[in-house]
C-alpha cells in the first residue's frame, strides 16, 4: 500500500510516522512537502504528523491548514482516502475544517509529556478495528494544546454517531468529555492527540499503537 | 489604512491563560479582579480600497477560529 506523510516546517514526528507506516506496509511512504500542490496517485493512507508546524504561530495548526498541500489532502479526504492526523496533525485537521471542534491550551497550562491510559471508545472505525470496544491501551502524549473543545450539540453528535474513537482514561488536558481522538462523519479522517506511532515496537515500551496501523492496512485492504 | 483586529475567546470557552493571569494578579496583592480573559491584537496595514467583505473573509478564514473565537475590527 502506498502512503504519504505530509511535512510542514516544524513537523517533528514525520519520520516516526513514516517508520510506523513502513513497518506495517513494507513500503516507504512518500514524504510530501507542505508547499507541494499534489499528492502522489493511488495513496492508501495520508498521515499528518505531530510537531510545531510554523512554530504554532497564530494558533496551533492554523498556518499549516492553509498551506498548498492541504487543499490536496482535503480533496483526497473528500474522495474517501483515509487521513490520520496525530497531535499537531489533529490540530491541523480541525483548523482545515476536516474535523469539527478545536484544540485549545491544556486546562492545566502545562505541556504534558507522558504515557496516558486511553479507552478505545469505538473499536469499529476504519482506524480502530485492531482494538476491542472499550479496550484500555497506553500511548504517549506530548502536547501543550490538546484540550478538545466543541459546542454541546457537536459533542452530542460525535457521541451519538460513534465518532469518538479514543477517550482519555485519566485527567490529561481538560478535553471535553475526555475526548482524545475523533473521526469525521464519513469515517475516513481520524484526528488524535496521543501518538500511536511511538508505540509500535517492544523497545518503545509497548506495541499498542501498532494495531492502529495494522487495522488501517486491513481496512484499506492492501 | 490601518486595521486593528481584536480576537477574543467566545464567552463560555474556558481560558486557562486568563485564569493564570487572574491568579498571578491575586498573588501580587491586587484585590477586586473578578475575571480575566486573554485575547490577541493583530495590527495590519492594508490598501485603502480594501472592502469590508475582504476584511471579514480574512478574519473568518485565518485570523480567528470562529469555533472558539470572536473578532472585532477597528479601522484607524
Amino acid at each position: 500500500m502506498k502512503t504519504a506523510v505530509v511535512v510542514f516546517p516544524g513537523s517533528n514526528c514525520d519520520r516516526d510516522l513514516a517508520v510506523a507506516l513502513e513497518t506495517v506496509t513494507g513500503v516507504k511512504p512518500a514524504m510530501v512537502w507542505h508547499g507541494d500542490t499534489d499528492l502522489p496517485d493511488g495513496l492508501g493512507v495520508i498521515a499528518v504528523p505531530g510537531g510545531f508546524s510554523y512554530g504554532d504561530y497564530l494558533r496551533c495548526g492554523a498556518i499549516a491548514a492553509r498551506s498548498p498541500i492541504m487543499r490536496a489532502v482535503a480533496e483526497a479526504a473528500g474522495r474517501g482516502t483515509p487521513v490520520l492526523g496525530v497531535c499537531n496533525g489533529f490540530q491541523v485537521l480541525t483548523e482545515a475544517g476536516l474535523l469539527p471542534g478545536a484544540l485549545m491550551r491544556n486546562a492545566g497550562l502545562s505541556f504534558v509529556c507522558r504515557d496516558v491510559a486511553l479507552t478505545v471508545a469505538n473499536g469499529d472505525t476504519a482506524f480502530t478495528r485492531g482494538y476491542a470496544d472499550g479496550e484500555r491501551v497506553s500511548f504517549p502524549v506530548a502536547h501543550h494544546d490538546g484540550n478538545y473543545f466543541a459546542d454541546a450539540d457537536t459533542l452530542d453528535r460525535l457521541e451519538g454517531e460513534g465518532r469518538v474513537a479514543f477517550r482519555y482514561g485519566e485527567p490529561v488536558n481538560g478535553s471535553a468529555r475526555d475526548i482524545a481522538g475523533i473521526v469525521n462523519a464519513a469515517g475516513n479522517v481520524l484526528g488524535m492527540m496521543p501518538h500511536p506511532e511511538r508505540r509500535i515496537e517492544a523497545a518503545h515500551g509497548g506495541t499498542d499503537g501498532r494495531r492502529l496501523f495494522e487495522g488501517l492496512l486491513e481496512t484499506v485492504g492492501a | 489604512m490601518k486595521l486593528r483586529i481584536f480576537v477574543t475567546l467566545k464567552p463560555g470557552v474556558l481560558d486557562p491563560q486568563g485564569r493564570a493571569i487572574h491568579h498571578a494578579l491575586g498573588s501580587l496583592g491586587f484585590a477586586g479582579v473578578e475575571d480575566v480573559r486573554a485575547g490577541k491584537l493583530i495590527e495590519m496595514q492594508v490598501a485603502d480600497d480594501t472592502d469590508d467583505a475582504a476584511i471579514d473573509a480574512m478574519c473568518r478564514q485565518l485570523l480567528a477560529n470562529t469555533v472558539i473565537e470572536n473578532f472585532r475590527v477597528e479601522r484607524a
